[in-house]
């Protein structure tokens, strides 16, 4: 079974519907670890040893955040920044995270449609993932496609609920091994058949 | 002698008043002051007071009783149990040597043998209440030096119960009735024999302790149930008389039995409210007793015969001098230390009265040998502090810890000079921190074995008094680009900044405060750089309770930098406030109704949630409306 890293980045989780409901769904389930970044480090001083420690000890790496202006919240970016060093997760002897899973697990507050050439938002969520994929490659990592919460400003209570189960199935899925050739056609987790099925 | 209680109190107050605020304002301590307050109310010079000096100089010897209560307080019993080897040894060295030395002096003066010795014994103690008023006020208690003093002090405490019980054994037996009409005779010990009275004294001291468990604290806990302040006050003076009248009555010293039984509270939950309730009566009764010593000095002995007093009195001072020396050499003190305590203790005591007329009393000193000594006594009190200030001011500063050590700068240290004042706890944090990122700051400390301690670690040090303008600029404060103010003690800061900024106005200063009212204090003189030490750290603790019971760690840190800025912004908006120019007697109150105020300004601002940051609920409520 796979153990599966969540790197939880919210600066007011407890303001947040979608989040606290994703994230308690997950917390506490079997090789499964919540780190809550915002938590563990809220003066931004991150502790660049523990945190290797961390990624060693795991082999899918989720990077969950609200998607703020297209990107993350600045402590996650202060955490690959800080983290993943030269020689140790990139560069000719970096290669801590060869091999591992990879993938965002984002909130949108707009809705899918919102997110294309035609939407206001003009380009989709693949295109503004980018810098995330390309960081995943060089260290050595499958970059998985993201799961999406989106248009969470006016998701409904039974909308959430349908994301929630999915995240949990779709964890359940990723320490079972699901590859990458498992999302041929899809450009999100959410749409592979596995989750469609009950 | 002038008639009315009134007018001697009146007397006695504004006697207090103008010379120690004289004394104070030149600097000097305040055992002077009140000396000299007595010198001049006095018989001798505006004869506002006569004889009844003496009466008053027993009244107020009740101070010294509260003194020792209250440095009892301040001792708890195992660090007692600790200097029980430098109370014996140093005590019994220093007592030894002066009686010895002073008994060849007298014998050698023509004096007959018994005497001497009566004289000696009074020759061998020291001043408890201008030493320890001194050391006390100079906040030396936790030196070296300090603990050195009361230890030998209170070994004199001790050891004058068998200087009066040995006493009339020196007076061949036929006479021995006629010593029954002072106060000491009120004790039942005379009538017992030896074995008996130690005994008696064991018991005593025992009920002493077992009271103070048993009995004093439950009724302190009964006492402060009623929520009558006075009612403290009194109880604190019940224990305080108890204690005295007990120890009287075994013939012990009171001031010794005070001790004990404040070192019995001193774990007790009544410990702080005692000292603050004590704390002033103790200060105002030591007052007196000085004045009453300086009232009590015979001019009219002095004249008649002022070379064989002076040079008496030159004797009696050094020959103590030498002998407190050599304590200090034998119990390997620092040179500087051991000069302090020389100097500090080379007086002859309180207790001299009380030994010198009971001789009297017992035929074993003539009126002229009583009167003479008793004015050496009191003439060797008002010296002690002069004395102290020509060591502090010229010979400490050349011998002893240097003042100064040249070592080679650091280049930052060079470029940017920084100047730390005083290094405690506040301040050896700052150093750490400074020094840890390569910036070695030049120290003032007063603390001689402090000072020595960090030349060791290599820092740059000066040691003395860092409000005086020739020590700073020893230290660099022309080349100085801040000035770190890390004492405790707001009127040294300010002394500080008032002589710098006159001076070298380029200098920062960046100061620690104690609490609101002190940083008020400094704003209004123009600083800037005030950080109250307590601010922060309460925040702190704040924050981690409401992390614990589940608020959310980066959103209490913003908050806690949010409350900052905005008490800091009070802090400056009050301290502008006009009606602040008054004095502080009414802190207390006034503090009470700015909390008052702060909390009410809090309750406006309400719950904290107006940082609506990250929160997409208002997002939702515009989009769902349309």
């Amino acid at each position: 079974m796979k153990k599966i890293l969540i790197l939880f980045s919210h600066p007011k989780f407890e303001k947040s519907r979608v989040n606290q409901t994703l994230i308690h769904h997950v917390t506490g389930k079997e090789n499964v670890t919540v780190h809550d970044l915002y938590e563990e480090y809220p003066d931004f001083n991150i502790d660049v040893v523990a945190e290797k420690e961390l990624l060693n000890t795991h082999d899918v790496i989720i990077w969950h955040h609200p998607f703020y202006w297209y990107s993350c919240p600045p402590l996650m970016k202060q955490w690959l920044d800080l983290v993943l060093e030269f020689n140790w997760a990139y560069g000719p002897k970096g290669k801590a995270l060869q091999d591992k899973i990879c993938l965002n697990a984002i909130t949108t507050g707009a809705s899918k449609d919102m997110y294309c050439s035609k939407g206001y938002n003009s380009f989709t969520i693949e295109q503004f993932l980018r810098p995330f994929e390309q960081t995943a490659i060089l260290c050595g990592m499958q970059y998985f496609p993201p799961f999406a919460v989106m248009g969470t400003h006016t998701l409904s209570d039974e909308e959430l609920q349908e994301y929630k189960n999915n995240y949990g199935k779709f964890i359940t899925l990723l320490q079972a091994g699901l590859t990458i050739n498992d999302f041929e056609n899809t450009s999100f987790i959410n749409d592979i058949p596995q989750l469609k099925q009950d | 002698m002038t008639g009315g209680i009134l007018f001697e109190a009146i007397i006695f107050l504004a006697g207090a008043i103008i010379c120690v605020s004289i004394a104070k304002r030149l600097g000097l301590s305040s055992v002077i002051g009140y000396l000299f307050a007595g010198v001049f109310i006095g018989p001798f010079v505006l004869g506002f007071i006569g004889n009844e000096g003496d009466d008053i100089l027993h009244f107020a010897e009740f101070g010294v009783v509260m003194m020792l209560f209250l440095i009892g307080l301040e001792t708890e019993p195992k660090n007692f149990w600790k200097m029980r080897k430098a109370i014996l040894g140093m005590g019994g060295i220093q007592v030894g040597g002066t009686l010895l030395l002073s008994f060849i002096l007298f014998t050698l003066l023509g004096y007959e043998w018994k005497v001497a010795l009566v004289i000696s014994m009074a020759v061998a103690l020291s001043s408890t209440a201008i030493a320890m008023q001194t050391i006390k006020e100079k906040g030396l208690m936790n030196t070296t030096f300090g603990a050195s003093s009361f230890s030998i002090l209170l070994f004199q405490d001790i050891i004058v119960i068998f200087m009066l019980g040995f006493m009339p054994l020196l007076v061949s037996s036929d006479l021995n009735i006629t010593a029954e009409n002072h106060n000491q005779q009120a004790n039942l010990l005379e009538s017992l024999p030896v074995g008996l009275q130690t005994l008696a004294i064991i018991v005593s001291v025992a009920l002493i302790i077992v009271a103070g468990r048993y009995l004093i604290v439950p009724m302190l806990r009964k006492v402060s149930k009623t929520g009558v302040r006075e009612l403290l006050i009194a109880a604190a003076f019940l224990i305080v008389f108890g204690i005295s009248f007990l120890m009287e009555y075994v013939g012990i010293s009171p001031a010794l039995g005070a001790f004990l039984g404040g070192v019995v509270l001193s774990n007790s939950e009544f410990k702080h409210e005692l000292e603050s309730t004590l704390e002033p009566f103790k200060n105002l009764l030591l007052g007196l007793f000085f004045m009453a010593v300086g009232a009590s000095i015979n001019f009219i002995i002095i004249a008649k015969s002022p070379f064989t007093i002076g040079g008496i009195l030159l004797a009696i001072v050094v020959l103590k001098a030498l002998v407190l020396f050599i304590t200090g050499h034998v119990f390997k003190l620092k040179l500087d230390q051991k000069l302090l305590l020389t100097f500090s203790l080379a007086q002859i005591g309180e207790f001299a009265f009380v030994l010198l007329s009971f001789a009297f009393g017992l035929h074993l000193l003539s009126q002229e040998q009583m009167d003479m000594m008793l004015v050496i006594t009191a003439l060797s009190m008002s010296l002690t502090p002069i004395i102290g200030i020509v060591n502090e001011r010229f010979i400490l500063p050349k011998i002893g810890t240097k003042e100064s050590i040249k070592r080679p700068m650091d280049h930052i240290a060079k470029s940017q000079k920084i100047i730390l004042v005083g290094f405690g706890q506040f301040g050896s944090t700052v150093g750490r921190f400074l020094r840890s990122h390569g910036v070695e700051a030049t120290i003032l400390d007063f603390d001689s074995n402090r000072v020595d301690f960090l030349r060791k670690m290599g820092f740059e040090v000066y040691y003395g008094d860092a409000t005086r303008l020739d020590l700073l600029e020893s230290a660099g404060i022309a080349e100085a680009r801040i000035i770190i103010c890390a004492t405790n003690k707001i009127s040294v800061s300010k002394a500080i900044s008032k002589i710098v900024k006159e001076k070298y106005p380029h200098v920062e200063f960046m100061i620690r405060t104690k609490n609101r009212f002190d940083a008020y204090e400094l704003l209004n003189l123009g600083h800037e750089n005030i950080y109250r030490e307590s601010l922060e750290t309460s925040l702190t603790l704040a924050k981690d309770v409401l992390s614990k019971m589940g608020f959310r760690k980066y959103t209490l840190n913003r908050q806690v930098q949010n409350f900052i800025k905005y008490d800091e912004d009070s802090l400056r908006r009050l301290a502008t406030e006009p009606e602040r120019k008054e004095n502080y007697i009414f802190k207390a109150k006034k503090e009470l109704e700015q909390q008052e105020k702060f909390l009410n300004e809090d309750f406006k601002r309400g719950v904290v949630d107006f940082d609506n940051h990250w929160d997409s609920a208002h997002i939702r409520k515009v989009l769902n409306k349309k």
